[in-house]
């Protein structure tokens, strides 16, 4: 019997019609399942709702007099208007759940469903902060046993679970730095900050009051210890060290650097943002860190939400942990969980820890992201001790697989020095003059994939920073070496077409330049001849 | 593992390839001593779906959830309804497991969200120009101080609060000031129907780069923020105010019309959720287009593309961190996008009618909690004014009737010994917020509860 697909062509084959994408001109813009979709401003009003609510009934109020008159200028669509708005705008985005999102540094791995269905349990997602503590004791629990896995699988003393994100995770332990230091009377200026590390690291140092100063790498990329050992002294509060560094590589000489750092008296603060390629393999604690946060929207796959929310803990060190900020948990010998805030901070410390705890104040309001810690936590608790030491093997082995399979088409400038870790580190050296990273990375757009980090780390020209994660399979991985590799040749070539890619995509290249020359930042009502129409006036659909 | 796709013969395969005869030589950086030669001891092994679920729910059921008690609770979260289209939007994987938007060309969905949800909230505002969020409203109300440090040049170096704020906010700005010397000047909240504005503006001097105003404040009082906007500019300083209760500006005056520089909030209560206090979203807004390039966080702006199409990116990204590392505006590297698409997606059902509604509906039944606690023998509501929250004095210390009442499954309000555990003569006071969602069954239950707990 012979198939009705004479061509044999079937997903995953190459499509060479060039003519495919071309034909008439359509009048709604569309192109059949790529939709567009104008703004709630042109297509709502005023006047329509998607919620049935009470009429407002006018009277007497207890407002103060400050009653809202002025038109506000929020537009509302029904329910069906208001699904279809946001399910078109969602098809306009790359995701994990569409294909690999190999975004270096960001750990773009699966977020499984079950996380989901957890956090949204009543317990969790419909408790005050604020309630009694007798009414949420299992959510105190959930923070204590999430903070007791974080503890165990870094090897540290102490953790502070409220930090928001990454960045406000380095905050919370430069802060604690400078509080031990103070504690001391040791006031100190400089944090030391190699030139790989995250944009975050010297912004972060630089809130805190203190100087940055670059620690210099040495040829195969890794903190020089030497350089290093020469700058310690007096005046210098601690270093930001990322390991795995940005470069995927690890960073050999740490536990001698920590010995350096802690000899002159200062800090070492480990940038966790690439822990996942160590999970299960190594513990911080072990190579002398004093503080790391954790990024659980990375490693322990919280969604990235498009931008957020993250969630940034940090392990602490036994010299660091008195000072981590309030609120914190803390379970004593009956086994209950306390919550200790500024209301009985002075006498749990007095009581429990022989005052030893000296927070350094509060970093935001309420108990940190809760709504994080469930799903990391059903994430922990599916993989157990053993999965999780699986996890960074894998992530580990993929990101090498790639390494090996692209070298002989990309630069990789590292390569030299032995396995890279969860991520492989490329630049643009070997591309034809007029071609750039960043016309590769919009040419992998139009294979079907989110590019890799562009640009980052800044010590590598034309840097590319490719992580797949833990959840790709080999087939994944193979067709995404097939796409790479053949981006690369063109590149190699000078092939012209990859300078006006993607093709494909929603929209062409974006002019970054004209959004910044003339922000407009928030809709304004376009202004027509003769008067100023409302927008209901103006009239919806 | 269920999550782990690669099977062993795909492990072989891919070491073979790499030239490692095994996975553990590829950790051959890690020095040998620190080195882990097996799963960690002294934790579990890896759990099947339902044994995680079911270990959850054990942990989920010994909390009181908010819809099965009488609930009162408000200062800084409150319990809205959320439309159940919200959460199916958010659940979107498109949304969910994107990230972001540093590729435009892959992220319009992101992006044209985004730029909704910055025009919803400077309309809400008053504002010209808001951020595309931030981690919550406390954080936000520190980058706001920040920013208005800023703006001074750095040459102006006390921060003026009010005692009306939010304890938990005046604390994370009290805690990040010990870091960059700013001083600030700050008092308790003075228990009285108005607030001590007089005692706030006589406070500002000509070293101030900013005055903190909460509105509705920190017990529930809506006040003219004109005149201290007036006070705070004769003096060269920003007005700041925080709103922890957006709702309410379907009924009251933005604080951008009353001549508010920066308006920063937490935005929770429309299409979030009280999640036990995060994630959170965090508002911020500017009323004058000149302060944009002070601002901190993602903005997402309009532009198009190649051929002529409108579309949407990441711009004035040269105040980041990224590009600008130790000289950046913030550390700030994330946002809270996920909430924000919440916010925007409740907030486009609600639209200008609905929530001038929603907030007529808060008011109403907030008086008629007010009117009827003002009843029970030992209790006197302090507010002449308020949104859908005011103070009540009990006579007693109110964080034990608070405990004592939760066992009963009424959860009475917010104790301001909670709030504020140094200042003894507040320990009386109980904040009681009011929503589209308490019923007046539910007044009733807390107004008998009371009743019982005074006599």
């Amino acid at each position: 019997m012979s198939t009705p697909n004479q061509s044999g062509w079937k997903p995953g084959s190459p499509v060479q019609d060039h003519n495919a994408m071309t034909g008439p001109d359509t009048v709604t813009g569309n192109r059949a399942l790529m939709l567009e979709e104008p703004l709630i401003f042109e297509i709502g009003t005023t006047e329509t709702t998607g919620v049935d609510l009470p009429e407002a009934t006018s009277g007497s109020n207890r407002l103060g007099g400050l009653e809202r008159s002025d038109a506000i200028g929020l537009p509302g669509l029904s329910e069906p208007e208001t699904v279809r708005h946001y399910t078109r705008l969602s098809r306009q985005n790359y995701a994990i759940d569409l294909g690999l999102f190999p975004l270096g540094s960001c750990t773009m791995k699966h977020n499984p469903r079950l996380n989901e269905k957890v956090a949204r349990m009543p317990g969790f997602a419909d408790v005050h902060p604020l309630q009694p503590v007798d009414t949420v004791r299992g959510a105190l629990e959930v923070i204590n046993e999430l903070a007791f896995w974080l503890i165990d699988l870094t090897g540290m003393h102490g953790v502070a679970m409220s930090p928001k994100a990454g960045a406000h995770g380095e905050l919370c332990g430069i802060l604690c730095i400078r509080a031990a230091l103070e504690a001391r009377g040791d006031a100190r200026k400089v944090i030391l900050v190699p030139e790989s590390a995250h944009g975050t690291n010297p912004a972060t140092a630089a809130f805190a009051g203190y100087e940055i100063e670059d620690i210099p790498a040495n040829s195969d990329g890794r903190v020089d210890l030497d350089a290093l050992k020469s700058r310690l002294g007096p005046d210098v509060a601690g270093v930001m060290i990322t390991n795995p560094s940005t470069l995927g590589l690890f960073e050999r000489d740490l536990k001698a650097i920590s010995d350096a750092v802690h000899e002159a008296g200062g800090f070492v603060y480990c940038d966790g943002a690439n822990f996942n390629a160590i999970v299960g393999k190594v513990r911080p604690g072990d190579l002398g860190v004093d503080a790391m946060h954790i990024n659980l929207h990375k490693t322990f796959s919280t969604p990235h939400g498009g931008g957020g929310p993250g969630s940034g803990p940090v392990v602490l060190s036994e010299a660091l942990s008195p000072f981590a900020p309030l609120p914190y948990t803390a379970r004593t010998k009956d086994g209950v969980v306390h919550l200790v805030e500024e209301e009985d901070a002075d006498a749990f410390s007095e009581e429990h820890f022989g005052g030893r705890m000296e927070h350094f104040g509060r970093m935001t309001a309420f108990h940190g992201q809760m709504g994080m810690f469930t799903r990391a936590l059903a994430y922990i608790l599916s993989h157990g001790a053993d999965g999780l030491r699986q996890v960074a093997e894998d992530a580990v082995l993929n990101a090498n697989y790639i390494l090996r399979s692209l070298e002989d088409l990309l630069d990789a400038p590292f390569g030299h020095s032995g396995p890279c870790m969860h991520e492989a580190l490329f630049s643009d050296k070997g591309f034809a003059e007029d071609i750039s990273t960043l016309d590769l990375a919009k040419a992998l757009i139009d294979e079907g994939y989110h590019p890799m980090t562009m640009y980052f780390p800044l010590v590598v020209h034309g840097a590319m920073l490719v992580e797949p994660t833990e959840t790709e399979s080999k087939a994944a991985l193979d067709q995404f070496i097939t796409a790479l590799r053949s981006v690369a040749k063109r590149a190699r070539a000078g092939d012209e077409s990859l300078k006006t890619a993607p093709h494909y995509a929603p929209r062409r290249r974006l002019d970054e330049t004209l959004a910044a020359r003339k922000p407009v930042l928030a809709w304004e009502e376009p202004s027509p001849p003769g008067g100023t129409p409302t927008m209901s006036e103006q009239g919806g659909r | 593992m269920r999550y782990l796709p690669l099977t062993d013969a795909d492990r072989s395969a891919m070491l073979e390839k790499i030239g490692a005869p095994d996975v553990d030589a590829l950790f051959v950086d890690v020095p040998e001593e620190a080195r882990l030669d097996g799963p960690i001891h002294g934790l579990p092994m890896h759990a099947s779906e339902m044994a995680v679920e079911k270990h959850m729910r054990r942990l989920s059921k010994k909390n009181l959830a908010a819809s099965d008690a009488a609930f009162f609770l408000g200062a800084g979260a409150y319990k809205h309804h959320v439309p159940a289209s919200v959460d199916h939007i958010i659940q979107r994987g498109e949304f969910l497991t994107a990230y972001t938007p540093y590729q435009p060309e892959i992220a319009q969905g992101t992006l044209q969200m985004l730029f909704e949800f910055q025009s919803q909230v400077a309309h809400l505002y008053g504002c010209a120009v808001a951020n595309a969020s931030m981690y919550d409203g406390s954080t936000a109300c520190w980058e706001a101080v920040a920013m208005a440090s800023r703006v001074a040049r750095g040459k102006k170096r006390k921060v003026v609060l009010s005692g009306a704020l939010h304890p938990h906010y005046a604390e994370v700005v009290k805690t990040m000031a010990k870091f960059t010397d700013d001083e600030i000047a700050h008092a308790k909240p003075a228990m009285q129907a108005e607030p001590d504005n007089a005692g706030l503006m006589a406070r500002i001097d000509d070293d101030t780069s900013c005055v903190v105003v909460q509105y509705p404040d920190i017990l529930g009082r809506v006040t003219d923020l004109q005149p201290i906007a007036d006070a705070a500019h004769e003096k060269g300083a920003l007005l700041i105010v925080v709103n922890t209760e957006p709702v309410a500006l379907g009924a009251i005056k933005s604080p951008g019309e009353m001549g508010a520089d920066i308006v920063v909030g937490e935005g929770q209560s429309i299409g979030v959720g009280l999640q036990f206090g995060g994630p959170y979203l965090g508002l911020f807004a500017v009323r004058d287009p000149k302060h944009v390039r002070m601002m901190p966080g993602r903005l997402c702006g309009e532009t198009q593309d190649a051929e002529g199409k409108r579309g949407y990116v990441l711009t004035l990204s040269t105040r980041e961190q990224h590009i600008r590392r130790e000289k950046a505006t913030s550390n700030i590297c994330t946002n809270s996008g996920l909430c924000a698409l919440a916010f925007s997606v409740h907030m486009t059902l609600l639209g200008e009618k609905g929530l001038r509604q929603l907030a007529a509906e808060n008011h109403r039944l907030a008086r008629i909690a007010a009117d009827k606690l003002a009843q029970v023998p030992g209790v006197s509501v302090l507010n002449d004014s308020f949104f859908n929250e005011f103070t009540i004095r009990l006579g007693q210390d109110a964080r034990t009737v608070v405990r004592r009442l939760a066992k009963d499954n009424v959860l009475a309000g917010v104790s301001l010994g909670r709030l504020f555990p140094s200042h003894e003569d507040l320990s009386d006071g109980l904040i009681v917020a009011v929503t589209e969602a308490t019923t007046e069954e539910d007044i009733d239950t807390l107004v008998s509860a009371l009743k019982e707990a005074l006599a």
